[in-house]
């Protein structure tokens, strides 16, 4: 029976939900990670069998590559990282195995692995807790990476890459964490992997924003509008494969685009999707492309030097007016 | 013909020895593209190992992979016409020499990241355990994998969570051209199960039924869900780390490489305790007629088949497919 009915939650409830959903309908679905066996005392995987529950020591390499050689084998982990910068420790075994191991073999597996990694800025936590690290792993032929940046879209996407018979890194917005959104409660409601979504249709200036870095962009449209500028945004919510379809149209409504991204500067996301509009789209370009991003500095502990670096809906409204 | 083990291991050692010698000629007719790794000298490691596993049972192992699936029991074809490339290989000319895998034998994979097959059969072990299939699970590591982190890791899972999974390292003495006694703290891999508070067994890697009978008790244990057993099978290394490696200077004395090809050839023990037992000379000749001519086949087949259409690069890259950027 289909569920039509949506609740209000944070995004960080909204993840909960997707998991516990996907771990009580699937009996091939299992968690692993750090202090897991907390959260699930606390009900957060509701009536998950023990044995699917796996509250693993601070051994990311080795957790991260065995959820590879159990999703081979017919489980679907859900791999918990938490912080982000923590996905360095597992990355040979999701670069080299979960990424490739399918094509290496020629086919002879499939590898539904889901790696969850949050992505804290913008916290005083200092450079080792602040990364954004997408980009990189949008140079690996084989995973698909996504980021939500609604609660909506958290339960959808995450429930999306949990489903998906290939590896999926879902890079969360910790910032978005006590964010509140109506979320569908329907068992069944997925977001596809690999569609952005436009939030707010306009007609002189795109702003195309990647994780939590929406809310800003919309902020920013909303003060466009008050100068008779009408912005056109949308949120890419999958960063591989990118939907090319989405940014090229909407090029093509506004002919001026800001690419709003919350990674460094150099080889960001935006670098991408920026290439993306020159190669295919350059004829419908009215003005160069403008990218609102992170320096290339690592992220300062002292709240006075890191809060200024991310993009913000000054950032964005100011390039947005310079295309004008 | 697995009624009769000895057999049955006589002709899965002489199927590895056969087949690296094929690939070394292949080497140097110029056939092969990329680096091969022989498993020449590990072979009674390797099917003394495999022969205790049942066949559904998975096995993860290393770069020098062409051993361990044959040791399981893998058709010989394929595998030839993947060291060639060819579309008809195990791996669709995708993998090459380094990365055999043959799930129709349970082989989930070789890898040519040193330790990176570890956690892939630790991972094996953890299915098998959550579904119940009674499985197990054993991954072959190196010398110089045993000081790769991610076996400290995976270790300590398998044990903490009873993981029907076995770590058996093939200590040939090199990590490529450095002497594991210039990189371990104190010569056995298998006493760091102690600090794991499993079982560490050491046993003669040239000795096919030694290793034998070490795995099936592994094997026993961890289908009594008793948890893991790390187990060292000493052995050695005929040929160069890679066919071919032109080494400028010797990093083994030639003393030693001569004793273990003269006196320490796991092929020669087993025939020669096969013919001391029950065997006969003209049994013995039957079996080595079966695998050379198994050999050759793998050979013709290679050869004969076709190279992948460049357009198959981009194919089997997702299961569940995305449009490919080119």
């Amino acid at each position: 029976m289909s569920e039509t009915n949506t609740k209000r939650m944070t995004y960080l409830d909204a993840l909960g939900l997707a998991q516990r959903e996907e771990l009580e309908g699937n009996p091939d679905t299992i968690i692993i990670g750090e202090d897991i066996a907390l959260y699930a005392a606390g009900g957060a995987y509701g009536n998950t069998d023990a044995s699917r529950i796996r509250s693993a020591p601070i051994s990311e390499c080795g957790f991260a590559g065995m959820a590879v050689g159990a999703a081979i084998t017919g489980l679907r982990p859900i791999v918990d990282l938490t912080i982000a910068n923590f996905i360095y420790l597992a990355a040979d075994p999701i670069i080299n195995q979960a990424a490739r191991l399918r094509y290496m073999t020629g086919g002879q597996f499939k590898v539904p692995v889901t790696y969850r990694a949050s992505m804290w800025h913008g916290q005083a936590n200092a450079a080792q807790h602040s990364d954004r690290p997408y980009p990189m792993f949008m140079n690996i032929p084989g995973l698909k990476v996504v980021c939500p940046a609604t609660p909506e879209d958290a339960k959808g996407l995450l429930k999306a890459a949990i489903r998906d018979d290939d590896p999926v890194i879902v890079f969360e917005d910790n910032d978005l964490w006590g964010k509140k959104g109506d979320v569908p409660l329907d068992t069944e409601f997925v977001v596809p992997i690999g569609k952005a979504r436009t939030h707010r249709e306009g007609s002189d200036v795109s702003i195309i924003s990647v994780s939590g870095c929406l809310r800003h962009a919309l902020k920013a449209a909303d003060d466009l509008a008050k100068d008779g500028i009408s912005a056109d945004v949308i949120d890419l919510r999958t960063l591989l494969p990118l939907d090319n379809e989405a940014i090229l149209g909407t090029l093509a409504k506004t002919g001026r685009v800001v690419i709003v991204d919350p990674a460094h500067r150099t080889m960001g996301a935006a670098a991408e999707i920026a290439a993306i509009i020159v190669e295919d789209g350059f004829d419908m370009l009215k003005k160069p492309v403008k990218r609102v991003v992170t320096p290339d500095v690592p992220i300062p502990f002292s709240p006075p030097m890191e809060a200024p670096l991310y993009p913000n809906p000054e950032k964005i409204a100011a390039a947005a007016r310079e295309l004008m | 013909m697995k009624n009769d083990i000895q057999s049955e291991a006589y002709l899965r050692m002489l199927k590895i020895r056969g087949f690296e010698q094929a690939v070394k000629q292949l080497v140097t007719e110029g056939e092969v593209p990329g680096a091969v790794h022989s498993s020449i000298g590990q072979e009674a490691a390797i099917v003394g190992a495999c022969m205790a596993l049942a066949d559904n049972d998975y096995i993860s192992g290393t770069h020098r992979s062409h051993g361990h699936p044959i040791g399981k029991g893998a058709e010989l074809k394929p595998l030839m016409a993947e060291i060639l490339g060819k579309a008809t290989g195990v791996c669709k000319g995708r993998g090459g020499s380094m990365h055999f895998t043959d799930t129709s034998v349970g082989s989930i994979g070789e890898s040519a990241i040193v330790g990176g097959g570890i956690p892939i059969a630790t991972g094996a072990a953890l299915s098998a355990q959550v579904k119940g299939t009674g499985q197990v699970a054993l991954t072959f590591f190196g010398d110089g994998a045993s000081n790769e982190g991610v076996l400290a890791e995976c270790l300590n899972m398998a044990a903490i969570w009873k993981l029907p999974v076995i770590f058996f390292c093939e200590n040939n003495g090199y990590a490529a051209v450095t002497p594991a006694k210039n990189t371990h703290g104190q010569p056995d891999v298998a006493r760091r199960a102690d600090g794991y508070g499993i079982p560490g067994v050491i046993v003669d890697g040239q000795d096919f039924d030694a290793v034998y009978a070490a795995t099936q008790q592994a094997v026993a244990r961890a289908r009594r869900g008793e948890g893991p057993t790390l187990i060292e099978a000493k052995t050695y290394r005929f040929d160069e780390h890679c066919v071919g490696l032109f080494i400028n200077g010797a990093y083994r004395p030639a003393e030693e490489i001569a004793h273990f090809m003269n006196d320490r050839d796991p092929v020669t023990l087993y025939r020669s305790l096969l013919l001391n037992g029950d065997k006969s000379e003209g049994d013995l000749n039957d079996i080595e007629a079966v695998a050379n001519g198994l050999i050759q086949e793998a050979v013709s087949f290679a050869k004969e088949s076709a190279y992948p259409e460049p357009e198959e690069a981009f194919e089997l890259v997702h299961a569940n497919p995305i449009s490919i950027r080119r």
